[in-house]
């Protein structure tokens, strides 16, 4: 049995969701972050690419936007624009801990 | 207009591969199938419709009249041409019995090929126009008006679908007419109202009692005029609907003291009130959206409940409904909160 368990050692299936906030620069670099050094560094570096996509987006669709939201059923992403770059807040939504707006 | 489709229906695979190529070169280009059986055939044209179905008439299971048989009461529209190698006259006549509109030798059609060819081009364009079975491109009102001026006397048995109706002339004169339980004039009225379907000549009936007294020519007025005032009746109900659902809209719009609506389809042309760049933020709508998605798919954050944006100029919110996504415009004034439970509302009575 310990030898099957070594060899079928399970993998945690689910990711915590992130919690925290970070700052990037214009290329999606972070610059400081508050979010725990054991959430995948690779996955920030995505939630950053995309709301800086969004914020680019917005501005080739002739609408700049300031303050992007994205509302999910169980994580808050909102990101300021700041000088190219953006400070991005990421709040879990769980039944405990909703926050506001 | 659309691309023809053509299914082609034998048991020979061979035979399929080249009719296929060879219609495929027809000047309207027609989108062609082919099935090798009966079963396969039906399941293609329940799944999609088609414009002709060009049949074979000898295969093991179900044989082409069959196939020809449930065809005519299933799509009274796709028209049917059988193409077979038995050279026989039982066989032709049981085919048009059926209501196929052309019936061709394998071996003719060798020989013939362009005239074939040019038989099945008209064919397809001749469905766009509608029109009745054996009489091509003629309305149900031209085909009574001609056996009226040649003043005959027959029995038009007229078939669409599962529904049989039946006239009387007598001497190009008007005698009765029957379908679905009417008679008389008003059985005339609605079968006039037919667009398609089939019709053959039976004999005569002289005994039949006269039930309709006026004369053909003012019936076919009277029903002309009652099809042109029907569907005029109904432009102005569809116009005066969309002129009420704009006015219902705009004074939404302003009640709620939103700046501008614009309602984006998964694909196709939004739809936009109060602002004048409805494509540049139907795009962003869109983006968002996408962009969105992928990123929950990543961090496994669940659905997205709704975007929200903000600039010194305008706060916007975009929320999917419907399989539309909304995207709502508000004043810079408006406090995020707030702008959530008014564009939920908005959103709701959108369509009401």
């Amino acid at each position: 049995m310990g030898f099957l368990k070594k060899l079928f050692r399970r993998q945690a299936a689910v990711q915590d969701l992130p919690s925290g906030s970070l700052t990037v620069d214009r290329n999606g670099n972070t610059i400081t972050s508050t979010i725990s050094s054991a959430y995948p560094a690779n996955l920030l570096k995505e939630i950053a690419r995309d709301v800086l996509k969004l914020f680019q987006e917005a501005r080739d669709s002739q609408m700049p936007l300031a303050e992007v939201s994205i509302h999910f059923a169980s994580l808050r992403v909102t990101a300021r624009e700041l000088r190219g770059g953006a400070i991005i807040f990421l709040f879990p939504q769980t039944a405990m801990l909703q926050t506001p707006g | 207009m659309d691309q023809p489709k053509i299914l082609i229906l034998d048991d020979e695979a061979d035979w399929l591969e080249m009719c296929r190529e060879m219609l495929v070169q027809l000047p309207s280009q027609p989108d062609v199938r082919t099935a090798s059986t009966g079963a396969k055939a039906m399941a293609q044209m329940d799944a999609e419709p088609f414009r002709l179905l060009i049949c074979d008439l000898k295969m093991p299971r179900i044989d082409g009249l069959q196939v020809l048989a449930i065809v005519r009461r299933r799509f009274p529209d796709l028209r049917t041409v059988v193409l077979t190698g038995l050279e026989d006259e039982e066989f032709r006549s049981r085919a048009y019995a059926l209501g196929v509109d052309l019936f061709w030798l394998k071996t003719d059609m060798q020989q013939n090929m362009k005239m074939f060819l040019d038989c099945l081009e008209s064919l397809l364009g001749r469905d766009l126009a509608g029109g009745f079975r054996g009489i091509q491109n003629k309305s149900l009102m031209d085909i009574i008006q001609m056996e009226c001026l040649s003043r005959n006397s027959t029995l038009l048995r007229l078939t669409r679908g599962p529904l049989v109706a039946k006239i009387w002339l007598q001497d190009g004169e008007l005698i009765d007419a029957e379908v679905q339980g009417a008679h008389g004039e008003a059985a005339f009225q609605k079968i006039l109202y037919w667009k398609s379907g089939t019709f053959e000549n039976l004999p005569a009936e002289p005994n039949r009692p006269r039930a309709i007294e006026k004369s053909v020519n003012a019936l076919l007025l009277e029903s002309a005029q009652s099809m042109d005032e029907e569907q005029q009746a109904q432009t102005e109900i569809i116009e005066k609907t969309s002129h009420r659902k704009t006015v219902w809209r705009i004074s939404l719009l302003a009640r709620e003291g939103a700046e501008f609506v614009v309602a984006v389809p998964p694909e196709g042309e939004p739809e936009a009130w109060g602002t004048q760049m409805v494509e540049q933020q139907a795009k962003w709508t869109r983006r968002a959206m996408e962009i969105s998605r992928q990123l929950s798919d990543r961090l496994e954050a669940g659905p997205i409940s709704y975007i929200s944006g903000s600039s010194a100029e305008r706060n916007v919110l975009a929320l999917n409904r419907d399989n539309k996504v909304f995207l709502v415009g508000w004043p810079p004034d408006k406090v995020d909160g707030s702008v959530l439970e008014r564009t939920k509302k908005l959103v709701a009575s959108w369509d009401s």
